[in-house]
């Protein structure tokens, strides 16, 4: 079955205390070479039958509106993922 | 009656006098915590407090309506964010909103989790995220009380400072900058953090009220402060103070056709 994947990430503004948290960790693995961390959300959104243009206004609006606030979150991509329609 | 100070506190509320027309709603929802305080509070600031159902979308004619704290459908998604999709949240969204232009909308007050349904429902400005250190809070925390304007604060002093108890993970208030100049320059902060700033919210900000002043919305929690030997210490003894009371005698008497 299609599945609509939707991300969304904490806007580049807003501080991402979690992402902190672990960039933070990593040095106890030994990774020392990243700078950074940030830490959004994927959500996969199951579809029965052909993803049409009108399901995927729907996992937009979705996206939109409960899917992510816009006060702190970007949805930055609503997307159909590849694998499963090639087979 | 006896002078002696109690060892612990009465059980007994004793209300201020019963008004008519001062009912306030208390919505309960799955995982809300702090609905049964909330309700305490309302009478013992002299009103009748109703429990509303969040499944349900009728309010039952109440006149004001109390979002308590808790953890709503485990904000799994984000606080308040699936909540806020609840029946009982269509029809308050309707009655409290600004596109409204009846004469007198519905007072409505969200405390911590209410706080975070009511800024998912974009009825009060930004959002909450993580505590900047990343702990849960929980400790009694001076407020200094802004706007007095408001149904729910019209009987404090203006800058009257106030001990409440709060207790959040996810209690940092953030918003755009130009947003944040917007709701300071209209005099729309309610609570500000006293002190050092508990948990990196933008301008120390606690509480925030709408264009129209009838939604107010704060992370602390007025409703664990009503009642002598509950709340937070205060000069006169371990856990007297009852600070968070005027919120809810101030709603009871704006209600009642006034502000004092």
């Amino acid at each position: 079955m299609p599945t609509i994947v939707v991300e969304v990430m904490p806007k580049p503004e807003i501080l991402d205390p979690q992402g902190k948290a672990i960039a933070n960790a990593l040095p106890h693995l030994g990774l020392t070479g990243f700078t950074g961390v940030r830490q959004g959300k994927r959500f996969e959104l199951t579809v029965e039958g052909e993803v049409t243009e009108e399901v995927l206004d729907s996992a937009r609006k979705a996206a939109a509106e409960m899917l992510s606030n816009p006060v702190i979150e970007d949805v930055v991509s609503v997307a159909v993922a590849e694998d499963q329609q090639t087979a | 009656m006896s002078t002696e100070s109690p060892l612990i506190g009465s059980f007994s509320a004793s209300p201020a006098q019963q008004l008519d027309g001062a009912r306030i709603g208390v919505v309960t929802f799955p995982g809300t915590l702090d609905d049964r305080d909330a309700a305490r509070a309302v009478t013992l600031g002299g009103g009748t407090a109703v429990s509303l159902w969040h499944g349900d979308e009728s309010l039952h004619g109440v006149d004001a309506v109390i979002l308590p704290g808790g953890f709503s459908y485990g904000d799994y998604l984000r606080a308040g964010a699936l909540a806020r999709f609840a029946p009982v949240m269509n029809t308050l969204i309707k009655e409290a909103g600004a596109q409204q232009t009846s004469s007198s909308p519905l007072p409505v007050l969200g405390i911590c989790n209410g706080f975070q349904m009511l800024t998912e429902a974009h009825l009060l400005p930004g959002s909450m995220i993580n505590n900047d250190h990343l702990k849960f809070i929980c400790k009694d925390q001076v407020l200094r009380v802004e706007n007095t304007s408001t149904a729910w604060t019209a009987q404090f002093t203006a800058d009257e400072l106030i001990a409440v108890p709060m207790k959040n993970q996810e209690g940092q208030y953030v918003t755009s900058a130009q947003e944040l100049e917007q709701i300071e320059t209209e005099g729309r902060v309610v609570f500000r953090y006293v002190g050092d700033d508990p948990n990196g919210s933008r301008n120390r900000i606690a509480g925030v009220t709408n264009e129209r002043g009838n939604v107010v919305g704060l992370m602390p929690h007025p409703e664990h402060a009503v009642e002598a030997g509950y709340g937070p210490d205060d000069a006169t003894g371990m856990r007297n103070g009852t600070d968070g009371l005027t919120v809810f005698t101030s709603v009871v008497s704006s209600l009642a056709g006034g502000q004092q």
